[in-house]
């Protein structure tokens, strides 16, 4: 596991949000680029130190540790494959020795491999699942642990509007991001008396590497009449991560336009 | 059962997360069964956690489903220590 980590310590001013009051950080996954990396610089910008986990563009991930850097924050990029459990034990263990334990959780790495369900394979659709869904369960269980003792967690999964609502092609996808609404309200209700909120996001449609290759029908059904950003989605969770939103639990907030309305 | 740790260390330790978790203190002993204490399975399983902390003894959440009452809880981390 490779580590980086940016030099400059102390918040980032920023423009929304509640800056961090409790000691502790913050671990997104799969925050080299897109959604993840903007949902860093924003926890950053509210005074989280970040551990930014990528799994194989380590330049990308630097240069995201720079920009927060840049902006007086603190971050640390930390290499693992969330698909394999033991990697996210070392995440955990080098993103808490570095930062402090991790109080906000964002499930945020995804992968998709679509195909219609005839010829979709056992391969495409177990990577979709462990990686979508059964990654994000290992990592929220790991950091309900130190959550609970903190009486303070905020886990935050990313889920997508594909799944509440269907999209030809991708019955893997949808049924991990389904799963990982299904498992955000479960794990909400288990935990809540504890001070530990577990919400989802859904993005819509939004303009990222992911998304780039996706035909423009689905443009068409958003009510906006645009994609979004990922700082449109970003905004979200850090407003779920803060103090404010400590009533806020088991529910799947969607950012989409207006697709899912 | 090791010599460097005492059943009496042991109960301290439970009492003192069982404090933690909200029991009234007043109503704590070794007979008091953890329904009457308001102590729920979140909180034998961070029970657990603290015996894991503390003795790194595993209490998986089948070895404490049986656990009715502070004694029985003693007990088994007694044993497993």
């Amino acid at each position: 596991m490779s580590v980086a980590q940016s030099t400059s310590a102390g918040p980032v001013a920023g423009e929304i949000g509640t800056p961090r009051v409790r000691e502790g950080c913050a671990l997104v996954t799969g925050a080299s680029r897109g959604i993840g990396a903007a949902i860093a610089c924003a926890l950053a910008a509210d005074g989280w130190p970040v551990a930014v986990n990528y799994r194989a563009d380590e330049q990308a991930a630097g240069e995201i540790v720079q920009r927060i850097a840049a902006r007086d924050g603190r971050a640390l990029a930390v290499c693992a494959d969330v698909t394999e459990p033991e990697q996210i034990g070392r995440l955990f263990e080098t993103s808490e020795r570095e930062l402090g334990r991790v109080l906000v959780l964002v499930n945020n790495a995804g992968v998709r491999r679509d195909d219609l369900s005839l010829s979709l394979s056992d391969a495409d659709w177990d990577q979709v699942i462990d990686t979508n869904l059964s990654a994000a369960f290992r990592a929220t269980r790991h950091a309900l642990r130190g959550m609970i003792r903190e009486r303070f967690g905020r886990v935050i999964n990313i889920a997508s509007v594909v799944g509440p609502r269907a999209n030809a092609g991708q019955a893997n996808y949808a049924a991990a991001k389904a799963g990982l609404i299904a498992m955000t309200k479960t794990v909400a209700v288990e935990v809540a008396r504890r001070g530990v909120t577990v919400n989802a996001i859904a993005p819509g449609l939004i303009e990222t590497d992911m998304t780039a290759d996706l035909d423009g029908e689905l443009l068409g059904a958003v009510p906006a009449r645009r994609a979004g950003s990922p700082q449109d989605v970003a905004a979200c969770a850090r407003f779920l991560a803060s103090e404010q939103a400590g009533y806020v639990t088991g529910t799947t907030l969607y950012v989409d336009g207006g697709l899912s309305a | 059962m090791s010599t460097t740790v005492t059943e009496d260390q042991i109960e301290q330790l439970v009492i003192e997360s069982l404090q933690t978790f909200g029991a009234d203190p007043d109503e704590i002993s070794r007979d008091a069964t953890f329904e009457a204490l308001d102590i729920d399975s979140l909180d034998l399983a961070e029970l657990s956690q603290i015996v894991h902390e503390s003795y790194g003894v595993e209490l998986k959440g089948s070895d404490v489903a049986d656990v009715k009452t502070v004694d029985d809880a003693i007990r088994l981390i007694a044993e497993r220590v």
